[in-house]
């Protein structure tokens, strides 16, 4: 029996997780190689060059382009204040001078001959990027951030939504298999991450809202119930900025999905630790999931089946499309030639046994590597 | 006499999959010898684009039963012996392909014409610049900051004109001073194609804040519309650039015969070789994961030249954008083409998890459904985009005679005429990969709603981007295997346009079939198809009833050949647009009824 490379989201207790904190342009890193920090420690800071404004001059003072730079009352690069003048025409005989004022409070930047362009720069802005996530600063990228570096528990999400959050990890449901419901939202969830089981509803979904919960992290959301949340419908898979006020882990699909047993399993472990959860999703181009990171104390980093992304004889997959989406079973015969599926198309497949004994085949496409045992 | 070439290796390195394929000079020709695929391999863990080529080469050379793989882990170039290959070629759109920024001063003509430079160099623009936007200054500028594209193309001005407008763009662009989204060690290409006036002004706002390269003007009259310089300078920065900031590319590079391609570049450039060489009106359409291009060659109505067009459609695709397709089209669009009912949530519910595991496939003949109705409104929507796009130059100076000044056209017409459509090509693995072939020719005529008599043909295994790279150094083997073993006939669609009072038929086609004549009447409403095979073509009469056009104007008759394929002759007379029952019940039995007519699935599911 031969193999196949089929990706996985990756679900382990015992992880070494790398994040790589830059900031978009050159700044000032805070941290040092080997410092110890939150994901609340700032690890580096830029100023943004500020906003733009420009302002036409030449149409402002009725006059050619050419001629601003001899009616201009500042130069190129001193500081302005909003409406101070900037520019004065002549006039007619000294009288009937149009002003021209600075439309923001800035620098003026710069003053095209040829348009009559005048361009202010508003103050920096300034960037942060925080750690994110609790470990040590393994490495220094000069002028831009730094590697943290921690170990812990590690569980992927298939979808998210929300900002980079950090909190208390707290089991809401101890049924991976029972959906999640308002009354399990408690006032005293405020800033945790909750973990619910296998699906959270509208309802639900608000009441974690309402609590102030920092993340959840769920088997299935619905994908009507996530379009009223949002009050948009997401049409491609890049998420990360929403901001409903809740950060979103969904770690098996959209519907009612149990919450596999293991990553149930391995976030209970870590209840009460303080968990790093980040929403961000892309699907395309720089694969991106969603993710719940809980750092502590190690000892060896498990290498696992979804690192290698090579399924054989013996691994277990979850079958991630209809008829049998969501089971779990482990990989029987992967035969080398294509064969047809019921609606004729002829795809490389593998056979599958499942939980329950029945053995089933699929097309290779449809089955995605766990690391669960079974 | 330089010996031929006698094998090429091509490679198209999409954002999912890398596909090879092995070109061989055979007694017949070039012929496609076997295609292999892997992963594409730009993101985590491997972060190399060539760790993917590897991988579908191999295959392709296990398949080929030669080594096409050195011991140094490179492709063999030029072929020795039995080992490897003459010439190694690639196309990529991975890590989400060209990515542009488009600007001109008036939108709907240095601006547009920009744009279609922009998108027939194979880049997916992400907005449009201009003067007359309706966005203030430090909004467009502000917007400019935000996008991080991978290079900008700048517009503006005919040549002799006015060169206030452009130099304004330029200062904005210099303001924003936008940064390249792959790579924070390097300037953004800017690519000045405007008013050669305004040259020392663009240079002065931007050479020294960005990779500043001028080439002639896209727009240098009005009249007149000259993309070729801004589009072989996009593609060669392409490779300079954007590419080599990309994982592995500077290694695929040193391993290419010719400069890699932007995909769909490279398809562009086979449907106009094809257009070209047969004489004809041509759309292609390519239906990815994540996008949708369209490519279309027609006349001008005005010179009688061929015009290229091609759009992208960004969030319209199959998988990582399938969900915006039901957005974008609606629920009832996308269920008036499913033969059952189903729960609205649940549908809701398998289009998003498609989204979140795009490399999933249906297993099921109702899910295969669901996707083919996806589909249709991706592919629909995708042409109501690009016949918008696809006009006559706007802004021209044109005598108008009597006729044109009534019938209200002018410039900015569309030039995409679905009467005078020759032929659709489809591509994509929804309509390539579709199990039945008919599945796809139906496809492709729900969505395009063709008139008159058009032919059909798919691309049998995406193989159009890897030829459109070939076509661009060796253009006789591209022909020929394109030809032989990429397009694969459908047949022939014959529509009527028209209406007809009194349940009289739309028309009755004859057909001289090998077995003998046969006299088909399309009424209002029905799908019948006739089995043609491949490679033939039969004579056939059409008489269209009074106001109903077939392609030689209302009521007129006449014969014409049509060609077979996979699918046959299909006799559409269900009108344009299409028209499908609004009342559940009747609309499941007419698509039922058509299903059966075409025996487009198997039988057991029905």
């Amino acid at each position: 029996m031969s193999h196949a490379y089929t990706p996985g989201l990756k679900v382990s207790e015992a992880a070494e997780f790398l994040r790589v904190r830059l900031l978009p342009i050159p700044g000032d890193v805070l941290v040092k190689q080997g410092e110890d920090v939150e994901p609340e420690s700032v690890v580096a800071r830029a100023l943004l060059p500020g906003n733009v404004v420009t302002a036409n001059l030449a149409r402002l003072l009725g006059v050619a382009a050419t001629d601003i730079p001899a009616l201009l009352l500042v130069k190129e690069g001193d500081a302005v204040t909003k409406d101070q003048p900037i520019a004065q025409s002549k006039g007619i005989f000294g009288m009937f001078k149009q002003s021209a004022n600075a439309p923001t409070t800035g620098v003026l930047e710069s003053v095209s001959k040829v348009s009559g362009q005048a361009i202010f720069r508003e103050a920096p802005i300034p960037v942060d990027v925080k750690a994110y996530v609790g470990g040590t600063v393994s490495e220094i990228v000069p002028g831009f951030g730094a590697h943290v570096d921690a170990r812990g528990t590690m569980v992927q999400g298939i979808f998210g939504i929300g900002p980079e959050v950090s909190g208390e990890i707290v089991i809401a449901s101890d049924d991976p298999a029972r959906p999640l419901l308002p009354a399990d939202v408690k006032p005293t969830h405020r800033g945790k991450v909750l973990v619910g089981g296998s699906v959270a509803r509208l309802d639900a979904l608000r009441a974690c809202v309402q609590a102030g919960v920092a993340a959840l992290v769920v088997g299935g959301i619905d994908a009507a119930d996530l379009k009223e949340l949002l009050g948009y419908d997401i049409g491609v898979a890049i998420t990360g900025s929403e901001a409903v006020g809740l950060t979103v882990v969904v770690t098996e699909g959209f519907g009612e999905l149990a919450m596999s047993g293991r990553t149930h399993r391995l976030l209970s472990d870590v209840a009460g630790r303080k968990a790093s959860v980040s929403g961000a999703t892309q699907i395309r181009a720089g694969v991106m999931r969603p993710e719940v990171l809980v750092p502590h104390e190690i000892e060896v980093i498990e290498k696992t089946e979804t690192d290698s992304g090579y399924m054989h004889g013996g691994s277990v997959v979850r079958i991630i499309r209809d008829p049998h989406f969501g089971e779990l079973g482990k990989v029987v015969d992967l035969p080398p030639e294509p064969a047809r599926l019921d609606t004729e198309a002829k795809v490389r497949i593998l056979t599958v046994a499942l939980r329950s004994g029945e053995h089933v085949t699929l097309p290779r496409a449809n089955v995605e590597l766990v690391d669960e045992r079974l | 006499m330089t010996q031929p070439i006698r094998s090429i290796l091509a490679t198209d390195c999409g954002s999912t999959t890398t596909k090879a394929i092995l070109i061989e000079l055979t007694d017949e020709g070039y012929r496609l010898k076997v295609r292999g695929e892997a992963p594409t391999t730009v993101e985590k863990p491997f972060d190399d684009v060539t760790v993917g080529v590897i991988n579908a080469v191999t295959e392709v050379s296990e398949l080929a039963g030669r080594p096409l793989v050195g011991e140094d882990g490179r492709i063999i170039v030029p072929q020795q012996g039995d080992a490897g290959v003459d010439l190694y070629l690639s196309t990529s759109s991975a890590g989400g392909g060209l990515q542009m920024l488009v600007a001109g001063v008036v939108r709907t003509m240095t601006a547009e014409s920009a744009e279609r430079a922009a998108l027939g160099a194979g880049a997916i623009v992400m907005d449009v610049i201009c003067s007359n936007d309706k966005r203030q200054p430090h909004e467009q500028i502000a917007r400019i900051r935000h996008l991080r594209p991978d290079m900008i193309l700048l517009s503006g001005g005919v040549d002799g004109g006015t060169t206030s407008h452009v130099a304004e763009l330029a200062e904005l662009i210099g303001a924003a001073d936008p940064k390249p989204r792959l790579g924070s060690g390097y300037e953004l290409p800017v690519v000045f194609a405007g008013n050669v006036d305004a040259r020392g002004a663009v240079r002065e706002a931007l050479q020294d804040k960005t990779a500043l390269s001028i080439v002639d003007n896209l727009r240098p009259t009005l009249d007149h519309e000259h993309l070729d310089p801004a589009r072989d300078q996009i593609h060669d920065l392409f490779m300079e650039h954007v590419m080599a900031q990309a994982p592995g590319y500077d290694k695929l590079k040193s391993w290419t015969s010719a400069p890699v391609m932007p995909t769909p570049g490279a398809v562009g450039a086979i449907i106009q070789t094809v257009a070209k060489q047969r004489d004809i009106s041509v759309i292609g359409v390519d239906i990815g994961g994540a996008t949708t291009d369209v490519f279309s060659v027609f006349p001008s109505a005005e010179t009688g030249e061929p015009v290229f067009n091609r759009t992208v459609s960004a969030n319209l695709g199959m998988s990582y954008s399938i969900s915006n397709v039901m957005a974008s089209a609606g629920i009832e669009n996308v269920l008036r083409w499913v033969p059952f009912d189903i729960d609205e949530s649940e549908l809701r519910n398998r289009i998003k998890n498609k989204m979140v595991r795009p490399t999933t496939i249906p297993s099921l003949i109702r899910d295969l459904q669901v996707e083919q109705a996806l589909a249709r409104e991706a592919l629909r929507l995708s042409l109501i985009q690009h016949k918008d796009f696809a006009t006559e130059l706007k802004g021209k100076r044109r005598a108008r005679d009597i006729s044109e000044a009534f019938a209200q056209s002018g410039s900015g017409d569309t030039i995409v005429d679905m009467m005078a459509l020759d032929l659709v090509v489809g591509s994509g693995g929804v309509l390539s990969h579709a199990p039945r072939r008919v599945q796809a020719a139906l496809m492709l005529v729900d969505s395009f709603e063709p008139m008159g008599v058009t032919k059909l043909a798919v691309d049998s295994i995406f193989m159009m981007p890897q030829l459109g790279v070939l076509a661009s150094i060796h253009e006789e083997a591209a022909t020929q295997v394109f030809e032989r073993d990429c397009l694969v006939p459908l047949g022939t669609c014959i529509a009527p346009v028209g209406t007809t009072k009194g349940g009289r038929p739309l028309a009755t086609v004859t057909l001289e079939l090998p077995d003998g004549r046969r006299e088909i009447t399309i009424g209002a409403g029905d799908l019948e198809l006739v089995r043609l095979p491949t490679g033939q073509s039969v004579r056939c009469r059409i008489e269209p009833s009074k106001g109903v056009d077939v392609g030689h104007g209302p009521g007129v008759a006449f014969e014409t050949e049509v060609e077979g394929g996979e699918a046959g002759i299909l006799l559409d007379g269900r009108g344009r647009p299409i028209r499908i029952p609004s009342v559940a019940k009747e609309r499941v039995a007419a698509i039922e009824q058509w299903i059966r007519n075409l025996d487009l699935y198997p039988r057991e599911s029905r």
